[in-house]
């Protein structure tokens, strides 16, 4: 499946004194099982772009092309596009509202219109891939569960309705490190077992830095880069000026080429720097 | 008077929960923090760390032990507004702590509420809106503001009371990386050229580089406690609670590992830079 | 995108009218609403019209948005009109099948009609040029004296403020939730009745969700800022009466006056 974003225009409230053009003619092509990091500070636009994805946006101007199809016009069903495109919105967890997590994940696949044991198949799965015990969480109250299984409850809802697109903005807002860490390794395996195509919004140029494939910043209601993380990180300066920062590794390996000429720089996980320095080392 | 800001001394802190267990949060702490230091308080979430800041500014009352803020205790009824005008106290969720609908009214909130007479909150609320950076907002409605600014206006409502020392309940964590930033230097601010006694409170390891002392909370206990060189030379301990270290640190960690001549407390890139 | 919603469309300017002080303005407005149902006669109208006009010139509220603001109530004004219209027993002008149209009643219907006209345009002048904020200060103080027989002045003050302040942030967090429902598949839009309320409890139940713990968070928040009820509590801004309010006192007062004259010689 390929999301095509064709001269896409968003105005919020045109024609009154708080006109703003949170979007100004995006265009960018998604293929499948790309995992795309999506950055940017706050009012860069970032979410009004996601919301159009599936449809709960409807662009000013241009169009939203999923596999060649405009996903506004008649013949296109928006409710399979949101089937197909899921969105776990930032802190998910405040959309939750059923007696039990049991039947809050089953909302999504409900709406669908899907048999009974159906629903109860993927809610076991979806709770499987986001780690909550089927057996034990089904029947508690999502509201007596911590903030992380919370969260987890709410990302399962979304997984339930079988997406192959995933868009997460900011999935680990609020959480601590360890609850990051969980989340994060469990989008991963989306990526990597389940073969999702994964757009994840983030404000963490380090979680980025090692997990996407593709990472496109935006600046003022433009794409600024799209590229590698590596290629994007290359460009410090600009970066700098849209209010953004690179992992502090990648600041170090800068730092240290300074010193010592012979390393490269453009490094930008902790595993890769160990590499080149214990490499560098041996050389000399 | 001796220089102790907040005395805590062998506080349990029990709640009951909806199954009727009694839980304990806070076993047996024991805490001292003198005026004028910049504390940060790290623990994974559940740790216990929120609690402890609601017990300095008597929001919560201890189980068993006393909270003393300046002297007075929190379990004396009468002092609770004095305990409270002394400690301030600004939490998580910007949007759940801002009264009015201007900031400088809401600046002016807790001053009103403690009976100071108009002119002299006028003064108060001018100087705590400059302090902060906000003084040109000060005739704005707060929920057009950006979070980093709520939270800058939070700060200058708590200011505005003239407390001696201000406790931060995780002010950052819904914050994006600028608004984390706008706020650390207001809150650095505040120790340095105010000489407020900060008690800081976050997840997020690079804003504890710069405190006096890091206490690191797990399961209601104080687990560590040390400068942030102390604290985050045991890498290892650090990250089985659940919490992380810089990036150099973990790569100067790594190296260390490997079998590098780097030393284990490294905290800046330059020091790394330097000892390569 | 519910951000920029104004509530009570305040009109924002600088004029006289807008300075005024909100207690003299609410005591005018009622003075204002009260003389209105003295009037019996066709040349007090003339009074009230040059008052109401002028007060909308100095006020630099546009004609056209004052208008708009009759738009929603005009279906009552054309009901009450018709009402009084066929009800009044008179000289018959002209008739409509069973129903007579009286002259008393044509008389009738238009003194009432405009007698609507002018309360609401009276009364919204007040809410477009007095800010929601200022308003409540003027409730609040003009309360204060009723405290002694037990209405809670300061809260009630209070409460206005705290629902102004959050009305924005939850109509944004409706849209949130609600977008997030539909990206789960959840319709608001089609089915009958029944349908489209049960859609709502995904709605609802998170949206009360929040209210509640934004409550319970605002009221620690509000405790730790040593809030404790209304009691020797001050306030930083001082409501002051000027020249200009006691100038415009008077010249309603005035208008009261002359509409009472032509009450009363009448008869």
């Amino acid at each position: 499946m390929t999301i095509k974003i064709k001269n896409l225009t968003h105005v919020y409230s045109p024609n009154t004194p708080f006109e703003i053009k949170a979007l100004d003619n995006i265009n960018i092509s998604i293929d499948n099982g790309e995992f795309i990091g999506l950055i940017g500070h706050t009012g860069s636009g970032k979410s009004t772009l996601i919301q159009h994805l599936n449809g709960l946006l409807k662009p000013t101007n241009g169009k939203i092309e999923i596999d060649d199809d405009d996903i506004l016009s008649k013949s296109v069903s928006l409710k399979k596009i949101r089937q197909k495109i899921g969105l776990v919105f930032q802190y998910p967890e405040h959309q939750l509202f059923e007696e039990t997590v049991y039947k809050d994940i089953s909302f999504g696949p409900r709406n669908l219109g899907l048999a009974e044991d159906e629903v109860d198949l993927r809610i076991k799965e979806a709770m499987e891939v986001v780690g909550l015990e089927y057996d034990i969480i089904k029947d508690r109250s999502p509201f007596d569960l911590s903030g992380g299984q919370r969260r987890r409850v709410a990302i399962a809802g979304v997984l339930a309705m079988k997406p192959k697109v995933l868009i997460l903005d900011e999935p680990t807002a609020g959480l601590d490190p360890k609850g990051r860490d969980e989340i994060l390794g469990q989008i991963e395996q989306l990526y990597k077992r389940y073969n999702m195509t994964i757009i994840l919004v983030s404000h963490s140029m380090e979680d980025i830095a090692k997990l996407v494939n593709r990472l496109i910043v935006m600046y003022r209601g433009k794409v600024a880069m799209d590229d590698t993380p590596r290629e994007v990180f290359k460009r410090v300066d600009e970066l700098e000026n849209m209010g953004l920062a690179l992992p502090q590794i990648t600041y170090f390996m800068r730092a240290f080429k300074e010193k010592v000429k012979d390393i490269r720089e453009d490094v930008i996980t902790v595993h890769e720097a160990k590499k080149e320095i214990l490499e560098y080392l041996r050389r000399n | 008077m001796s220089n102790e800001m907040v005395t805590i001394k062998n506080v349990t802190f029990e709640y009951t929960s909806a199954e009727d267990d009694k839980i304990a949060a806070l076993r047996d702490i024991n805490l001292t923090i003198q005026k004028g230091e910049f504390v940060v308080i790290l623990g994974h979430n559940g740790s216990g760390k929120s609690t402890l800041a609601k017990l300095i500014n008597a929001l919560l009352l201890p189980t068993k032990g006393e909270v003393f803020v300046n002297g007075l205790s929190t379990l004396d009824e009468d002092k609770i507004w004095n305990i409270r005008q002394r400690a301030g106290m600004v939490f998580q969720n910007p949007d759940n702590q801002i009264v009015a609908t201007i900031v400088e009214e809401d600046v002016a909130f807790g001053p009103e509420n403690q009976g100071i007479n108009p002119l002299e909150i006028r003064n108060r609320v001018d100087e705590a809106l400059k302090i902060v950076g906000m003084s040109e907002y000060r005739k704005h409605a707060p929920h057009l503001l950006s979070g980093g600014q709520k939270q800058r206006i939070a700060i200058a409502g708590v200011l505005a009371m003239k407390p001696d020392c201000i406790i931060l309940d995780e002010p950052t964590a819904m914050l994006d990386p600028l608004g984390r930033k706008e706020v650390m230097s207001t809150i650095k601010k505040l120790n340095k050229h105010e000489n407020k006694t900060i008690i800081h409170i976050t997840h997020y390891m690079n804003e504890a580089t710069e405190a006096d002392r890091i206490i690191v909370m797990s399961d209601g206990k104080i687990s560590l406690e040390g400068t942030p060189r102390e604290v985050f030379s045991q890498v290892d301990k650090v990250l089985s609670l659940g919490l992380d270290v810089p990036q150099v640190t973990e790569l100067a960690f790594t190296l260390k590992k490997e079998g590098v001549d780097v030393p284990s407390d490294i905290l800046t890139i330059e020091e790394l830079v330097m000892s390569l | 995108m519910f951000r920029n919603i104004t509530i009570g469309q305040y009109y924002p300017a600088e004029t006289v009218i807008h300075k005024l002080d909100p207690r003299i303005k609410i005591i005018i407005t009622f003075t204002f609403i009260i003389s209105l149902f003295f009037i019996n006669s066709f040349y007090p109208y003339i009074f009230v019209l040059a008052f109401l006009l002028t007060a909308i010139k100095l006020s630099t509220v546009p004609i056209s948005y004052i208008l708009r603001g009759l738009k929603p109530i005009m279906i009552i004004i054309i009901i009450t009109f018709l009402i009084n219209l066929f009800m009044t027993k008179g000289e018959v002008v002209y008739s409509l099948g069973p129903l007579d149209i009286t002259k008393e009643g044509l008389i009738h219907a238009g003194f009432m009609a405009v007698r609507l006209v002018f309360l609401i345009i009276g009364t919204s002048l007040l809410t477009l040029t007095t800010s929601p904020i200022s308003l409540t200060d003027g409730i609040e103080k003009l309360l204060n004296p009723f405290k002694k027989i037990g209405i809670p002045a300061h809260e009630l003050a209070m409460m206005m403020t705290i629902a102004l302040r959050f009305i924005p942030t939850l109509l944004e967090e409706t849209d949130k939730i609600m977008k997030a429902q539909m990206a789960r598949g959840a319709d608001f839009e089609s089915g009958n009745i029944i349908n489209r309320a049960k859609s709502l409890v995904p709605l609802l139940v998170p949206l009360f969700v929040s209210a509640f713990r934004r409550a319970d968070e605002l009221a620690m928040a509000m405790e730790a800022r040593c809030y404790r009820g209304g009691e020797n509590r001050t306030r930083m801004k001082q409501l002051k009466l000027q020249t200009r309010d006691f100038i415009v006192m008077v010249i309603t007062g005035l208008l009261l006056g002359i509409i009472i004259y032509f009450r009363i010689s009448e008869h």
